[in-house]
C-alpha cells in the first residue's frame, strides 16, 4: 500500500521562473490496483510517478510505504507501515531497486550495448551474483519471446520489440510494483492493446501497476481498478470501476 | 633548495591534498549551517549531494597520506647520502626543524582521516544521517591541520640544502644527547619492554571483554592509544636493537631499509592500521545511541576491535621473534 | 564479501563497456595521458641510471686523495709526503699517483692520461679508450703523434684499445707508462699529481683528514662521499629542473583531462540519467566513473613505464642524453644498465595518476549527481 499525504513539490522555489508540479495531493494506492493517471501534459502526472517511485524527493508532505520491502530499515519486512519522504538517497535507491520497476516515455535503454546487457543493468550494482540475475534476464527475454535478440544492440530493434525490452528490463529485480509513464504514447492501436494486455497479467500477478498516460485507449479500457484525474499539479477526480 | 623529483612528486602532493580538503571544508561549513534532514527543499538535496563530493575527496586524501607518508620517508632515506653525517632518514629529518613536524603531522592526518571514514561510514549506514554535526566538525578540525602539513613540507624541502652538517641517528638516538630522541632511547629497555607486553595483554583482554559482553570501548580505545604509544618507544629502545643486533643502534627509520627486509614497512604499517581502527572504537562509543546507530555502531564497533586486535598480535610476534629466535642477546 | 566483489566486478564490466563505446575521446586522452608518463618516465629512470653508475664507477675510487696546493690551485704532490701519511693510524695505504690532462689541437678533444699500476704498458706503448680510438681513426698497432712539454713530438704505439663496455671510465683515456709520462709532460721526479689514501675503517676518514690537513697545512684531502655526493646532487638537481620543466606540459595534461571529464556529451549525459533512472544511485555511478578513470590511468601508467624503459635502455635516452650528460666533446657512448624500482614508479605515479586523479574527481562528481528524474523530463 502506498499512501501520500498533502504531496508537494516544487522547482527553484523564490526564484521568479518557481514552478509547482505537483500541490497538495492526497491518495491512496492498494496493493494489487491497476491505477491510471490522467491528465493533459503538464499536469504533474509524471512528477507525481517519480514521487511515488522513490525517485524524487517531495518539496513538503508525507510519504508511507506498507506492506513493500525496505532493505536497511527497522521493522520486519513486508508489514511495517515505513515513511520515505526524507530518507537519504542510499535508502531510497534501495527500496525503488527491490520495489518497483520502471518503463519510461522513450523506453531509455542504452544505446550500443546488447538486449541482454540493457536488461540486466538494474541489477549490477545490488552485489548480486552475475550469473544469478543473467539467468533471470535470459527467462524475461523467453517470456517476451525476444531471445533470439539477445545479443542485438537495440538501435536496431523495432517499435514493439523495444517496448518488450523496456518491460523486461523493469521486470529485473522482481518488483512489486510497475510504474509506466506514457508507455503507448510510439505506439499504435494494436501494440497499445497488447502492452495492456501484458500488464494486466501482472495485475493477475499480484503486483501493483502504476500508468500515466492522456491515451484514451488506456484510460477509457475497462482493465484499470482506479482512474485518477489531475490537472495543474491537483487531482481533480477520481474514478473507481468495478 | 632540492629540486629532485622525489620532493617535487611529494610537494604537488601536498598541495592537491590541500588545496582538496580546503575545499571539502569549506562545503562542511556550510553543511554544518544549513542540514536539516525533514527538509526537501533544494538547498538540502543540494546539500545531501555534496556529500558524496566530500566523502570522494577525504578518501583520496586518505590514500594520499598514507602513499606519501611511505614516500616521504624513503625519500628522506634515499636523501641522506647529500648530507655529512646523515647514515639514514634520521639524519636527513633533522637538516631543518620542519622535519620531524612533518612526520608527526604527516601521522596525525592519516590517523584523523581514517577515523573521519570510519564515523561516515556508519552514518551512511543510518537512514536519518545522525552523525552529519560530527563528522563535518571533525572535518574542519582537520583542515588547518592538513594545511599545517602541507606548509611544513615545502618550506623543510625548501630549507633544504646539500652539504649542511647534521647529525646521523647514531648521535641523534644516542643516550648522551639531550632531546626527545635521546630520551626515547635512553628508557630503561628491560622496562619499556615489559610495560608494551603489558599493554598488548591489557587491550587484547579488553578487546575480548567487549566483544564477549559489549562492554569497555572507552577502556579499549584508550588502551590501544598507549599501546600505540608504547610500541613505538619500546621499538626504538629495546626492539630494535634485535633487528639491528647492536646494542647501541636505536634509530627507528633504518628498518625500513632493505637490509633488514623492510620489516619496518610490515611493523608501521600495522601499528597505523591498529590505531586507527582502536580510535575508531573509542570515537563511536558515544554516539551509538544515536537513531539508527543502534543498530549499527555496535557491528562495526566489532568489527573495527578485531582488526585492531589482529593488527597489534602480528605487530607483537614479528617484533618478539628476533628477540627470540636470533642469536643477539642483550645482556 | 562476495556481494561487495560482485559490485566491483559488474560496474568494472560496464565501466569498460563504457570506455570502448566512446573510443575517440577516450583513445585521445589515453595518448596525451601516456606520452606524459613516458616523458617523465624516461627523465627519472635514466638519471637513475646515470646515478647508479656513477656509483658503479667511484666504487673502486679510492677512500680519499689527498692534493697539494699552492695559492688555491692544484700543485704536484712530493712522494716523500706519501711515507709520513702512511704513518698516520688508521691509514692502510698510500699510492702515488700520476695523471693529467693533454690538449690535442688537431681533434680539439682532451684526453685524460693516465700511469697504471704494474708496470704495464711498456715504456713506448700505450692503451687509447674507444673515443679516442672512434675520433682519431687509430686502432691497435698504430703510431699515435703527441706533443711533449718540450715541444718534441712523441710516437706511441697503440697495442691495445679498451673495450667499449668500460666506455663510461676509459672513453678519454690513454694510459702509458711512467717514463713516457714523465717525458711527455716534463714531469719532475719525485713528484706525483697526487696521493691516493685507503683507510682501513672509512668512518675514521674524516679524522684522518683532519690529521693531514693538520700535518700539512698546504694539501686537500678529498673525500669519495664527498664526491659521491656531489654526482648525486647535480644529477638530482638535472633531474629536478627537467620535471620542473615539464611541469607546464602536466600543467596542460591535467586541465585537458578536467575539460575531459566535465565535458559529457549529450549521449554521455542521457546516459548516465538512465543509470540512475533505472536503480543506480550516486555512489555508483562515482564508482563506475572512479573505475573508468582507474582504467585509463591503469593502461597510459604501464604503458608509459614500459616505453620509457625501452626508450633509456634499449635506444639510450636519445631524447634527452645530451641535456643530462653535459656538454663535450667526447661522449662515451655506453649502454645504461638497466633498472627500476617500486620508489622510481612511486615517484611517478605521484607526479602522474595522483593529478589525474585529483584533476577528476569534482567533475566525476557533477556527472554522478544527475537526478534520477531528469531522463523523464
Amino acid at each position: 500500500m502506498i499512501e501520500l499525504c498533502a504531496i508537494t513539490k516544487s522547482f527553484a522555489v523564490g526564484l521568479p521562473y518557481q514552478l509547482t508540479a505537483v500541490r497538495d495531493v492526497s491518495l491512496v494506492i492498494e496493493q494489487g490496483q491497476f491505477v491510471v493517471i490522467k491528465g493533459p501534459s503538464g499536469s504533474g502526472k509524471t512528477t507525481l510517478l517519480t514521487l511515488i517511485g522513490c525517485m524524487a524527493r517531495p518539496t513538503s508532505g508525507r510519504i508511507m510505504l506498507r506492506g513493500l520491502p525496505h532493505p536497511g530499515l527497522p521493522g520486519s519486512a513486508d508489514s511495517a507501515e515505513v515513511e520515505i519522504t526524507s530518507l537519504p538517497e542510499r535508502f531510497l535507491t534501495a527500496i525503488r531497486r527491490a520495489t518497483f520497476g520502471f518503463i519510461f516515455q522513450h523506453f531509455n535503454l542504452v544505446r550500443g550495448i546488447t538486449v541482454l546487457e540493457n536488461v540486466m543493468l538494474p541489477a549490477y550494482p545490488t552485489g548480486e551474483p552475475y550469473e544469478l540475475f543473467r539467468s533471470r534476464a535470459l527467462q524475461l527475454l523467453e517470456l517476451f519471446s525476444i531471445s533470439r535478440h539477445a545479443a542485438t544492440p537495440v538501435d536496431r530493434l523495432s517499435g514493439g520489440e523495444t517496448q518488450r525490452v523496456a518491460i523486461a528490463r523493469a521486470l529485473i529485480n522482481n518488483p512489486k510494483v510497475i510504474i509506466a509513464d506514457e508507455p503507448t504514447a510510439h505506439l499504435d492501436s494494436g501494440l497499445s492493446s497488447e502492452f495492456m494486455e501484458i500488464l494486466s497479467t501482472f495485475q493477475a500477478q499480484g503486483k501493483t501497476v502504476l500508468i500515466a498516460s492522456h491515451d484514451p485507449l488506456v484510460y477509457e479500457s475497462s482493465i484499470p481498478d482506479m482512474v485518477v484525474q489531475m490537472r495543474d499539479g491537483a487531482i481533480t477526480g477520481i474514478t473507481r470501476q468495478q | 633548495m632540492i629540486v629532485q623529483p622525489a620532493a617535487l612528486a611529494l610537494i604537488v602532493a601536498a598541495l592537491l591534498t590541500g588545496f582538496m580538503v580546503l575545499y571539502a571544508g569549506w562545503y562542511g561549513v556550510q553543511i554544518l549551517l544549513h542540514w536539516d534532514m525533514r527538509s526537501g527543499s533544494e538547498l538540502q538535496l543540494s546539500l545531501e549531494r555534496r556529500t558524496y563530493l566530500i566523502s570522494a575527496i577525504v578518501n583520496f586524501a586518505l590514500i594520499c597520506q598514507l602513499l606519501s607518508l611511505l614516500l616521504f620517508i624513503y625519500t628522506a632515506d634515499a636523501l641522506h647520502s647529500l648530507f655529512i653525517g646523515a647514515m639514514c632518514a634520521a639524519g636527513t629529518l633533522h637538516v631543518n626543524g620542519f622535519g620531524y613536524p612533518v612526520l608527526a603531522l604527516k601521522i596525525v592526518n592519516f590517523l584523523l582521516a581514517g577515523l573521519w571514514l570510519i564515523i561516515n561510514y556508519a552514518d551512511t549506514q543510518g537512514y536519518d544521517y545522525p552523525l552529519i554535526r560530527v563528522k563535518y566538525s571533525l572535518l574542519l578540525a582537520m583542515v588547518p591541520l592538513v594545511l599545517l602539513e602541507s606548509f611544513c613540507l615545502i618550506a623543510y624541502f625548501a630549507g633544504l640544502q646539500a652539504d649542511v652538517i647534521t647529525s646521523c641517528c647514531g648521535s641523534l638516538f644516542s643516550l648522551d644527547r639531550p632531546g626527545i630522541g635521546g630520551d626515547l632511547a635512553g628508557l630503561p629497555d628491560r622496562s619499556m619492554a615489559i610495560a608494551f607486553y603489558c599493554n598488548m595483554a591489557a587491550t587484547a583482554a579488553c578487546g575480548i571483554i567487549f566483544l564477549v559482553k559489549k562492554r569497555g570501548g572507552y577502556l579499549f580505545a584508550a588502551l590501544s592509544s598507549m599501546g600505540f604509544i608504547s610500541a613505538i618507544a619500546a621499538l626504538v629502545s629495546f626492539f630494535c636493537l634485535y633487528f639491528y643486533e647492536l646494542p647501541t643502534h636505536h634509530c627507528p627509520f633504518c628498518i625500513l631499509q632493505s637490509q633488514y627486509g623492510y620489516v619496518g614497512y610490515l611493523l608501521y604499517g600495522c601499528l597505523l592500521g591498529g590505531g586507527v581502527a582502536g580510535l575508531g572504537v573509542g570515537a563511536l562509543m558515544p554516539l551509538r545511541g544515536r537513531g539508527s546507530m543502534a543498530a549499527v555502531i555496535p557491528v562495526l564497533q566489532r568489527q573495527l576491535m578485531a582488526a585492531a586486535l589482529v593488527l597489534y598480535l602480528i605487530f607483537t610476534l614479528v617484533v618478539s621473534w628476533p628477540v627470540i629466535f636470533s642469536s643477539f642477546k642483550l645482556l | 564479501m562476495s556481494g561487495l566483489l560482485a559490485r566491483h566486478r559488474n560496474i568494472i564490466d560496464f565501466a569498460l563497456s563504457s570506455l570502448l563505446r566512446r573510443k575517440a575521446k577516450n583513445i585521445s586522452l589515453l595518448a596525451v595521458y601516456t606520452l606524459i608518463v613516458i616523458i617523465i618516465a624516461s627523465c627519472m629512470l635514466f638519471i637513475n641510471a646515470l646515478k647508479q653508475e656513477a656509483a658503479a664507477v667511484l666504487k673502486d675510487a679510492p677512500d680519499m686523495v689527498v692534493q697539494k696546493m699552492v695559492a688555491g690551485r692544484h700543485d704536484l704532490m712530493p712522494v716523500s709526503r706519501g711515507e709520513v701519511i702512511g704513518g698516520i693510524t688508521g691509514v692502510r695505504g698510500v699510492t702515488a699517483r700520476l695523471w693529467g690532462y693533454y690538449y690535442d689541437a688537431v681533434t680539439r678533444a682532451n684526453y685524460t692520461l693516465t700511469v697504471s699500476d704494474g708496470g704495464q704498458p711498456a715504456p713506448g706503448s700505450i692503451y687509447i679508450g674507444s673515443a679516442i680510438a672512434r675520433l682519431t681513426g687509430f686502432s691497435q698497432g698504430d703510431l699515435m703523434p703527441l706533443r711533449t712539454y718540450k715541444g718534441e713530438s712523441k710516437l706511441l704505439q697503440v697495442v691495445r684499445v679498451l673495450p667499449a663496455e668500460a666506455e663510461i671510465v676509459s672513453a678519454d683515456l690513454i694510459v702509458l707508462s711512467e717514463k713516457d709520462f714523465r717525458e711527455l709532460f716534463n714531469f719532475p721526479a719525485g713528484f706525483a699529481t697526487d696521493l691516493a689514501v685507503s683507510a682501513g675503517n672509512p668512518l675514521e676518514l674524516a679524522t684522518i683528514a683532519a690529521k693531514i690537513v693538520h700535518q700539512f697545512p698546504d694539501t686537500r684531502p678529498i673525500m669519495k662521499s664527498e664526491m659521491l655526493r656531489t654526482y648525486d646532487s647535480i644529477f638530482d638537481w638535472r633531474g629536478g629542473m627537467i620535471v620542473v620543466m615539464f611541469a607546464v606540459a602536466v600543467l596542460a595534461f591535467i586541465i585537458f583531462a578536467w575539460d575531459k571529464a566535465s565535458g559529457l556529451s549529450a549521449e554521455e549525459r542521457r546516459e548516465i540519467g538512465i543509470l540512475k533512472s533505472i536503480g543506480w544511485e550516486t555512489a555508483d555511478v562515482l564508482l563506475l566513473k572512479f573505475w573508468e578513470g582507474a582504467i585509463i590511468s591503469l593502461t597510459a601508467f604501464l604503458c608509459g613505464a614500459t616505453v620509457a624503459y625501452c626508450h633509456v635502455f634499449f635506444f639510450s635516452a636519445s631524447l634527452f642524453e645530451h641535456a643530462l650528460k653535459g656538454w663535450a666533446v667526447l661522449y662515451p657512448q655506453f649502454r645504461l644498465a638497466p633498472s627500476i624500482n617500486a620508489y622510481q614508479l612511486t615517484i611517478l605515479f605521484f607526479l602522474t595518476v595522483v593529478p589525474y586523479t585529483a584533476a577528476t574527481i569534482i567533475p566525476s562528481w557533477r556527472s554522478a549527481t544527475v537526478d534520477p528524474d531528469s531522463s523523464m523530463r
